[in-house]
Order: C-alpha cells, then sequence, then structure tokens
C-alpha cells in the first residue's frame, strides 16, 4: 500500500496549502468587514452610553435580534463537532480537507456568541456577578459553563492538529508566513516531532472528538432551555433540543460548504477540495434538512393540532397572520428547496451547493429570529398598559449594525485564521496521499 | 360578616401603623418611669390645648394633648441582608376583589408616583377581561407581581438579583442585576419591566440609597417590579396601591395571621377566599402566586363606565 511520495510532490503539496497573502479581492474584503465590524463598534458604544433604549426592544419583546443571533452563533459552532468528531470518529476520511476550515467556523461563532451574550446585558460592566454570584439552577449559568467548555474543547482540536502544521510553516520561510513566524514559533515551539509526542497528541486528539460531542449535543440543547424553561407559547416544547440540534448541524454544514467554495475558490484549491467533497457534503446536507424537516412538523404540528388559547394566537400569527410570509419563506428556503435542489446529482456540484449552503445559512439565520420574536409578542396576559411601541418589534439600526458588525466579526476571525494558518491539513494530506 | 369584621379592626396592629407607633412611643417612655404616661420626661414641654385620639393599649379611646406626642423616627435603614431575608413570622397575601373595580387606576398612579416609576411603564396593569368572547361580561382585573410561591423568575435568574423571602415577597436587588432579562421571560404574568435607559429622576431620588425594599432609585440596565411595598409592610402599613384605591378592591394581609384589609374592612382570609370562591391567575402553570382574586360577580360598576380610563 505504502507509496512513498517524491519529494517533490511533498514540496507541491506544501506549497499549494501554505497560506497566501491577500489578493485585491481578500484585501477588499477584509476591508469591507472591518468597516462593518467598526459601525457595529459604534452602534454598540452609544448602546453603552445611553443603554438598551437604543435598541427597539422593550418590556415585552425582550428579547430581539442579539438573542437570535446568539442562538444562530450556537448552532453554526456546533459544526466543528460534526465535520471533525463525528466524521472522524465514523472513520471517514474524506473530511480531513474540511476539518480545519470547520473548527475555525466553530471557534469564531462561539467567540461571537459568547460576545453578543454580554452585548445583551444591560449591566454588561457586572458580568463578573455571574461568577462571584452564580447559581446553578439558572440555565444561563449551564450555557456558560458549556459554552467555555466547548469553546476549549474546539480550541485544541483545532491547535493539537496543527502542530505538524507549524513545523512546516516554519520550516518553510516564504514571504506569505515570514510575517507570523513568532507566531509559529510561540505556539509550536515545543513541538519536536518526537514519536512519544505523535502518540501523545494523537491520543489527545481522539479524546477529543469523543468529549467534544457530548458538549456540542449539550451547548446547544442548554441554548435550546433558555427558551424551554421558560412559561411562553411557542416555546413550552420537549421537543426543543432535538429540534436545535437539528437545525444546528444543518446550518453549520451549510456554513461549511460555503466556505469550503470560497475557499477552494480563493486558493484554487480544486485539487484538495473536490467535486466529491461536494457531492458527500450535499448528501449529508439533504439528511440533516430532511431530519430538521422532521423536527418542524412535531414542533409545529402538535400544538396547531389542539390549537390551545396561547398557543393558537401564536401559531396562527406564523401559519397566516402577519409572520406567514417570513415563516414560510424561511421553510421553503431553509429545508424544501434545497432538498429539492440536493437530491439530484446534479444539483451537488460546487455552485449549486454553494447556493443551497447559502440559502441554509440565511435561513437559519431567519428561522432564529422567528423562533425568538414571535413568541415575545405572544404573552398569556394581553399586552397591555403599555405605549404602542412596545407592542412591536422591529431592531433599530444599531441592533441591526451591532449584529451585522457581529457577523462581520466572526467572518474576519474566519479570514484571518485562513491567512495565517493552512486552510487544509498540510501533514495529514500528505499522509493520506501516502498511504492511498 | 360586618360584626367579625368590627372586631377585627381592633385587632388589626398593622392597619393603623402610624397611630399606633406613636402611642408605642409614648407608652416606651411610660415604661421607664413612674410618672403617669402621658406626662412628658421633659418638664418644658408645654400643653398646646389641642387633643388627639388614640387607641391605648387595653383597646381603650384616650385622648392627648398634641403636644406631648413625640415624632417617630423614620425606620433605620435595614442591610441588604436583613432585606434578603425578610420579615420573620410573615407571609404576605393580597386579595382583588375583581366585582368592585372601576378601572380608576389610582392603584397604578399611586405605585408609580411612590417608586418613581418610567414613564410608559406600570407595575400595575389593569387589563380589560372578556371582552372578545362571545357570551361573557367583561371585568376589569388589576395584576401585579403575584408574588409566586414557586417563582419562574427566582429560578431562571443566574446571579441571585432577583429572590424570594421568608415573608413570601419576591424582590429584585438591582445592585446585583445584569440585566439579561431572562426573568422577564420567564414570567408568565408579564409582569416584569426593564429600565431601557438611564430613569428620568429628580436629583433627591436619584441620590437615595438603593435598598431593594422600596426598589427606590431604579437603575438603568436593570429590572423592577411590584415590590408589595415591602417597606410600607415593614413599618406595619398597607402598601400604597391597597391604600390608594377609593373602592377597596385591593386587600393585603398576612397569612399567618388569617386576615387581610384593605384599610377600611379586614376579613378572615380564609373565609374570604372560601365564601367568594377565591381564584389565582394561571393556577395550572404552577406558580403558586399570593395574589388572589374574587370572581368580578354582582359588580358594583358597570364595565363601561371604567373605559374611558382605559389606555390600551
Ligand atoms: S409574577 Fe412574575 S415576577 Fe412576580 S414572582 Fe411570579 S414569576 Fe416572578
Ligand atoms: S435581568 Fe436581572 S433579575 Fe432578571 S434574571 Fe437577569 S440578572 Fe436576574
Amino acid at each position: 500500500m505504502e507509496n512513498e511520495l517524491t519529494v517533490t510532490e511533498e514540496q507541491k503539496i506544501i506549497a499549494d496549502l501554505l497560506p497566501r497573502p491577500f489578493g485585491r479581492a481578500g484585501k477588499i474584503w477584509v476591508a469591507a468587514l472591518s468597516v462593518v465590524c467598526l459601525l457595529g463598534v459604534f452602534a454598540y458604544y452609544r448602546q453603552l452610553r445611553y443603554g438598551l433604549q437604543v435598541t427597539a426592544m422593550r418590556d415585552y419583546v425582550s428579547w430581539g435580534l442579539y438573542i437570535s443571533n446568539f442562538v444562530f452563533f450556537v448552532a453554526i459552532s456546533l459544526v466543528g463537532s460534526l465535520i471533525t468528531a463525528i466524521l472522524r470518529i465514523a472513520n471517514v476520511t474524506w473530511s480531513t480537507p474540511l476539518t480545519r476550515i470547520a473548527e475555525m467556523i466553530a471557534i469564531a461563532a462561539i467567540m461571537f456568541a459568547a460576545m453578543i451574550i454580554v452585548i445583551d446585558m444591560g449591566r454588561p460592566e457586572r458580568l463578573l456577578n455571574v461568577f462571584a454570584h452564580g447559581r446553578i439552577q439558572s440555565p444561563i449559568i449551564w450555557d456558560v459553563v458549556v459554552i467555555t467548555t466547548y469553546f476549549f474543547v474546539s480550541l485544541l482540536l483545532l491547535y493539537l492538529p496543527l502542530l505538524p502544521d507549524i513545523q512546516i510553516l516554519r520550516a518553510h520561510q516564504v514571504a506569505a508566513v515570514k510575517p507570523f513566524q513568532k507566531l509559529y514559533k510561540f505556539m509550536g515551539a515545543f513541538w519536536k516531532k518526537t514519536p512519544e509526542q505523535h502518540r501523545i497528541s494523537s491520543k489527545a486528539i481522539s479524546i477529543l472528538c469523543i468529549t467534544i460531542i457530548p458538549v456540542a449535543f449539550c451547548i446547544h440543547t442548554v441554548t435550546s432551555w433558555l427558551f424551554a424553561t421558560t412559561f411562553r407559547p411557542g416555546w413550552d416544547s420537549t421537543n426543543f433540543g432535538a429540534y436545535f440540534i437539528s437545525g444546528a448541524f444543518l446550518a453549520g454544514s451549510g456554513a461549511v460548504v460555503v466556505a469550503m467554495f470560497v475557499v477552494r475558490k480563493a486558493y484554487q484549491l480544486d485539487k484538495y477540495i473536490t467535486d466529491v467533497h461536494f457531492d458527500k457534503m450535499g448528501r449529508i446536507l439533504v439528511l440533516l434538512a430532511l431530519l430538521y424537516l422532521y423536527f418542524n412538523v412535531n414542533e409545529y404540528l402538535v400544538p396547531a393540532f389542539k390549537m390551545k388559547e396561547g398557543e393558537g394566537a401564536h401559531l396562527n400569527q406564523l401559519f397566516r397572520g402577519d409572520w406567514a410570509l417570513k415563516f414560510w419563506t424561511t421553510i421553503l428556503v431553509s429545508m424544501v428547496i434545497p432538498i429539492v435542489m440536493l437530491v439530484f446529482k446534479k444539483g451537488r456540484k460546487p455552485l449549486p451547493m454553494f447556493i443551497a449552503g447559502l440559502m441554509v445559512v440565511a435561513g437559519a439565520w431567519f428561522k432564529r429570529y422567528i423562533i425568538v420574536v414571535p413568541s415575545m409578542l405572544h404573552p398569556f396576559l394581553p399586552m397591555h398598559d403599555v405605549p404602542a411601541s412596545y407592542k412591536y418589534y422591529f431592531p433599530s439600526w444599531e441592533e441591526w449594525a451591532i449584529a451585522g458588525g457581529s457577523l462581520a466579526g466572526a467572518l474576519l476571525v474566519i479570514t484571518l485564521l485562513v491567512r495565517i494558518f493552512p486552510v487544509i491539513p498540510i501533514r495529514e494530506t500528505i499522509d493520506e496521499m501516502k498511504t492511498d | 360578616m360586618s360584626n367579625s369584621t368590627n372586631e377585627l379592626t381592633s385587632r388589626r396592629a398593622f392597619l393603623s401603623g402610624a397611630a399606633m407607633a406613636a402611642v408605642g412611643s409614648v407608652a416606651a417612655i411610660a415604661c421607664n418611669s413612674n410618672k403617669h404616661p402621658f406626662t412628658p420626661e421633659d418638664e418644658s414641654v408645654v400643653p398646646s390645648g389641642e387633643k388627639v385620639k388614640l387607641l391605648s393599649v387595653n383597646g381603650d379611646v384616650i385622648e392627648v394633648d398634641k403636644a406631648f406626642l413625640k415624632p417617630v423616627p423614620d425606620m433605620p435603614p435595614i442591610s441588604n441582608d436583613e432585606a434578603r431575608v425578610g420579615i420573620a413570622g410573615k407571609k404576605f397575601v393580597m386579595v382583588i376583589d375583581l366585582s368592585r373595580c372601576k378601572n380608576l387606576k389610582k392603584c397604578q398612579s399611586a405605585c408609580n408616583h411612590m417608586h418613581h416609576i418610567q414613564d410608559g411603564q406600570n407595575w400595575i396593569k389593569v387589563y380589560a377581561m372578556g371582552e372578545e368572547a362571545e357570551h361573557t361580561a367583561p371585568y376589569w382585573q388589576p395584576t401585579t407581581c403575584m408574588h409566586c410561591d414557586v417563582p419562574p423568575c427566582v429560578k431562571v435568574c443566574p446571579v441571585d438579583a432577583t429572590f424570594k423571602r421568608q415573608d413570601g415577597v419576591v424582590l429584585i436587588d438591582s445592585d446585583r442585576c445584569i440585566g439579561c432579562r431572562f426573568c422577564m421571560a420567564a414570567c408568565p404574568y408579564s409582569t416584569r419591566v426593564f429600565n431601557w435607559s438611564e430613569p428620568v429622576l429628580t436629583e433627591d431620588v436619584a441620590s437615595t440609597h438603593y435598598n431593594c425594599e422600596t426598589s427606590v432609585p431604579q437603575k438603568k440596565g436593570t429590572v423592577g417590579k411590584c415590590d408589595f411595598c415591602a417597606d410600607m409592610t415593614r413599618k406595619g402599613e398597607l402598601p400604597h396601591c391597597v391604600s390608594a384605591c377609593p373602592n377597596g378592591v385591593f386587600f393585603f394581609g398576612d397569612i399567618n395571621e388569617d386576615s387581610v384589609s384593605n384599610g377600611a374592612e379586614t376579613f378572615r382570609f380564609s373565609e374570604l377566599i372560601r365564601d367568594k370562591a377565591g381564584y389565582r391567575l394561571l393556577e395550572d402553570l404552577g406558580t403558586h402566586p399570593n395574589v388572589y382574586y374574587l370572581p368580578p360577580v354582582n359588580r358594583n360598576f358597570p364595565f363601561e363606565v371604567g373605559k374611558e380610563n382605559d389606555k390600551g
């Protein structure tokens, strides 16, 4: 089986996969993202100064765009565990070129999930109270615990497989990696490539892969419980954990597909991220979309059959009221159309996959919004004795700017990670080519 | 019923709070000296000639010269820890008689005034109920925080900023609240409000020392809600909404003493609830509220007369 790669072949792979400096498009991209981020920072400054008054949230809709965005980030971050851990444990090797990008997405998303929660707080300067006075009975504390755990496990899952590649990066003093040599040195100075280190590292990776699965399930289940533990029509559901997890896997896979396409285009990596990868991800996407659709049916059909008073008002609004257009579009865009597109072999080519991926991600974002906001608008006791503006909700520009800024920030983190580190694991790719 | 009412009235210490406190202070002086209880210690006090009627500890009505009364100093501010524990031996309860409510909203304005609540926000809301249903009679339903025995808001608070005391009162510590608004999502009665911006307060109010029993001053980025006027009950007085309502809709009292009062009438709580078929809101959620409602039977006012006060 062993067919040695020649030195030149190996050099070729390394040359292909080394990070590259930004081209014109890259620079514009980074600049645009930075501008959006800065706008978000400015909006947040205003929010700190004038209070949450600058948002459109009020006493009834007291959670809005920020919390939907938070749930979206948590959902996206779940993909790290799917691609790296679940597929790895299932002994799937074709996913190797996707693992790193998935981990990068996971890290960026979870960072901004944590950040957006702090942004949503009325008193961010009291964050430490969570540790000083934290009470374990509150689902928020569970969330703090699992998000932190997930962040560190993900970080390690990005870091450990990176060590061999850092060696390679340090060995190749080409212009693209020159500016980061100090960083590489800091990160990988202790990595001596000894068999002992290899053994420990691969063992650690296996352990992390196994631990990250329950942690990943927890993080999104707990996030769903933030809603399900309250008395609110639309959230009072035992289906929520499973519903959120399946939605998260779908959203995250959509994000990976989008990233695959972009990275492949930007870095001309057609040899490494092949049509086969798109085809396989397409199948996974169909499966996940079907699963999510199934949980959606569970989520809406059962209460809709009974139409209890509180739920009735809520569901009527979703199905044929003010929210109907948004609701049905989201269902179509995030599940039905992608399923129809991707069941056909032609649909699983890179470009249609890219479009389907975008639809899934955008749909996932809107779905979170539809889960959060309408429930707040339908309390048990009718909205009363409040100004008219309290009875509606449409995010203010500050909210859009902050939410947009957080999305741009996550993209920026991913972009920078891709710029600094090889987006496809070099060492693993070489090893796999050897054994193929 | 009215017989028992009168008997109870004389027993009710916390009704006549202010007067009792005054007598108390005079009596306290009396204990320390062998003089006539109403002879001033300080000989320099000259009788003013103006008499006030007081209820003595024996239950007799006595007349005392005004000059001999000593002003009762305000209660010393209690510490945060005391405020968290609550008043020993008490278990506060409220009864709202729906048949008496005319949607005057005096409760609301008194509450808003005393707690310096921001514009557009109300801790007490008077709902128009049953208007949509075809064959039911509409009525007004004042709603406050229910001070649930199993309060979902307390369960979800990550930092113990909203808490339940031994006397049944659920309070918020605005010095600790991080403003996550989870409690607002969790409260099925929608009674919590949020200070979206820096509260607009007069200088002297804004500079008062914050106390979670008075909920004053409100603070930016934190949650507020009805506090059962914990500071008033500590003084042995009725909450502001109770005393403000001219129709006597609200009754307040102590379940351990089994009595509630609206200031003018006092009832045995258990009898009142039993005889008038008292109930609680959203009982099926298992929150065990401490606010009881008496059904709107034989209403004192037709629904329409309160309509002009409804802000929707
Ligand atoms: S009514 Fe709402 S705010 Fe009041 S104790 Fe119950 S859950 Fe908490
Ligand atoms: S908003 Fe304040 S009181 Fe409410 S749950 Fe959060 S920290 Fe607790």
